[in-house]
């Protein structure tokens, strides 16, 4: 099975990020970390390839400067990356993004596309819907559990507000996953040296067939008024007391 | 102007926030909703009493309905010319919106908890940074679909009329809609709805493991209120998801919101920093639960939880 991952390098979450005052672009510091979200779609697609000796391609919108997140991911075991960089690619919205993402799945050829719901810094949700409707496959969405069918088809368990559903399809389809799903590995020394030697191709704009357009723009960036703290008390264990006093202010006792 | 709200049929009646959609969309123009699910009239009525005057509804059947529902939509579109297409933020929701927005060419303002629509022009607002920072994006042309956050709007009936139902057979879709859902489980979890609860006790992995949940069951039991959760400990399966709140689970305004052994990760906060009062119990007086705390209790919730227990049993 031919497997590719989208997988999103962020700016470390451990290092806070700004919006620069006059473009409103996000401010990327040099450290770029794989999205956290993305290490369960890789983990996925790593297991799913192991069972059928297929392949794992990573395919990431990113500057191509700092590939450290997408070095996590080869060293976690992907065979290989396709990078798609473009300084017109800056400030690009969810429909910009996922053209550029299908345009580069489609020339690597698939059957499974695996995604995060959600990225941590963009968190639209919807780019990994985009590219399955541009790709003209169906999306299994929410995925909890993945696993391959008897006839070869792929079935998981999808998260709804009230449970799950049990929801399948044929390939080539495109999943996306939830944390929880898997539990990701961690790199091996061997698999940190390897990676090293792994293919990763650069790509523009014209390679996947995209002219990015403007269609959504910035207006204003302000602070919302924060919520003031309120007393902290250390607890001598009469701590439960204090929340009894609260809940009887509040009249919820 | 017309707004389109989609509402995916939940419990047999709309989508709280399609009904949410549809209060703030009456203001700025007409409203028409595209309805996923079986469908009964009174669901149809509750779109109509908050100011819907006109359901396409269809009916998917066992077929899992983003790729139909977004090829239907989009074909609709051509001749009914909605200026805004609003979503909110459920599986389905966004997947229909992302698979709309690619096959019209559509953009797409996410996470909107506030809209302004003047005309033809849409600005959406969004927090970012854990609700520190407001974003006002504007659509530079339409259709624009806007994917809102649950209860950004409050929802209020207008004893609106019942509106007209219009049947939409299935599209034709080929493989894209060729997904099935073979089995649907509902994971029951007992006392009030989360997203309507007037308290909520919710836990994070600072409960040390599942048996903390019960002590929360037995706290929520005796102030009447509803168990939440993280997603730490969702993931770690100690309570179904249904329990999660947060930027991927729900979306809460709860008079009272206690949070135990929780640490207060943005994610966890944009769920539930809206309720009117939270009171917080954790370990570490630096967790950053405590900014958003009316009353901060630096402690063991092992020792504070049944204590305060023993006391409200005591009262009652
Ligand atoms: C894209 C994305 C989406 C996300 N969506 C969500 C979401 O919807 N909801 C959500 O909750 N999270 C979400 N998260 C995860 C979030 O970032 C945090 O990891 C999570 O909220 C942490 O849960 P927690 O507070 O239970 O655990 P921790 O962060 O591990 O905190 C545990 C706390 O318990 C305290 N503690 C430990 N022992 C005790 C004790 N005996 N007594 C008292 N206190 C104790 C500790 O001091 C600590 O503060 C998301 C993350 C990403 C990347
Ligand atoms: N620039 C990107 N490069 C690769 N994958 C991406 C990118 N943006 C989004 N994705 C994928 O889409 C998922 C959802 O992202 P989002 O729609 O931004 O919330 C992520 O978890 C990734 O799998």
């Amino acid at each position: 099975m031919r497997i590719a991952v989208c997988v999103k390098q962020i700016p470390d979450p451990a290092t806070p990020y700004e919006l620069d005052p006059d473009s409103h672009y996000v401010v990327r510091p040099n450290d770029q970390v794989l999205d956290d979200t993305d290490r369960y779609g890789v983990e996925v697609a790593l297991q799913l390839a192991e069972a059928t000796e297929g392949s794992v391609t990573l395919v990431s919108m990113s500057p191509s400067g700092n590939l450290q997140g997408i070095r996590q991911a080869l060293a976690m075991g992907a065979d290989k990356a396709v990078i798609v960089d473009d300084e017109s690619l800056r400030g690009s919205d969810s429909l910009t993004t996922a053209k550029v993402l299908a345009g580069a799945i489609q020339r690597e050829g698939f059957d499974l596309v695996i995604a995060g719901t959600e990225s941590t810094d963009g968190y639209t949700g919807v780019v990994p819907q985009q590219v399955a409707e541009l790709l003209d496959v169906p999306s299994l969405s929410f995925a909890k559990k993945v696993e391959l069918a008897e006839d070869g088809a792929v079935r998981i368990e999808r998260q709804t507000a009230a449970g799950y559903d049990v929801v399948q399809s044929a390939v080539p389809v495109l999943v996306t996953v939830t944390s929880g799903v898997v539990e990701p590995r961690y790199p091996t020394f061997k698999g940190i040296m390897q990676a090293k030697s792994k293919p990763v191709d650069t790509l523009g704009c014209g390679d996947v067939g995209v002219s990015p357009t403007t269609t959504q723009t910035i207006q204003a960036v302000e602070p919302v008024p924060a919520r003031e703290a309120g007393e902290i008390v250390e607890d001598d264990g009469e701590g439960y007391a204090k929340i009894v006093a609260m809940l009887e202010q509040v009249k919820v006792i | 102007m017309t707004t389109w709200v989609f509402s995916e049929e939940t419990d047999g009646a709309p989508s709280a926030a399609s009904l949410e959609a549809a209060t703030a969309a009456r203001a700025w123009g007409e409203v028409a909703a595209f309805y996923v699910g079986t469908g009964n009239p009174a669901a149809f009525a509750a779109l109509g009493d908050h100011g819907v005057t006109k359901v396409y509804h269809l009916d998917p059947g066992d077929a899992l309905p983003s790729a139909a529902a977004a090829a239907a939509m989009a074909d609709l579109a051509a001749s009914d010319a909605p200026s805004v297409i609003m979503f909110s933020m459920g599986s389905t929701d966004r997947d229909v919106a992302g698979r709309l927005s690619a096959r019209m060419g559509a953009t797409v303002l996410s996470n909107a908890v506030a809209l302004e629509v003047d005309g033809g022009s849409v600005v959406a607002y969004n927090e970012i940074l854990g609700g520190s920072t407001k974003v006002a994006t504007k659509a530079e042309s339409g259709p624009v679909i806007v994917v809102t956050r649950p209860k950004a709007f409050p929802a209020e009936p207008a004893g609106g009329a019942e509106p007209a139902v219009v049947a939409i057979a299935m599209p034709e879709t080929g493989h894209a809609g060729s997904a099935q859902v073979l089995s649907r489980h509902v994971e029951a979890s007992e006392g009030p709805d989360l997203e309507e609860a007037d308290v909520i006790i919710s836990g994070g992995r600072g409960l040390g493991n599942a048996d903390g949940f019960a002590m929360m069951d037995e706290l929520a039991k005796l102030l009447g209120g509803a168990v939440g959760a993280t997603r730490a400990v969702v993931d770690s399966g100690w309570v179904p998801y249904s329990y999660q709140i947060g930027q991927t689970g729900k979306t809460v305004k709860p008079s009272v919101y206690v949070a135990c052994g929780i640490s207060g990760a943005m994610q966890h906060l944009v769920g539930m920093k809206d309720a009117t009062t939270i009171i917080a119990i954790n370990k570490d007086p630096e967790a950053p639960i405590f900014d958003v705390s009316d009353l901060g209790i630096v402690g063991d919730v092992n020792k504070v939880v049944p204590a305060l227990v023993e006391a409200l049993k005591a009262r009652s």
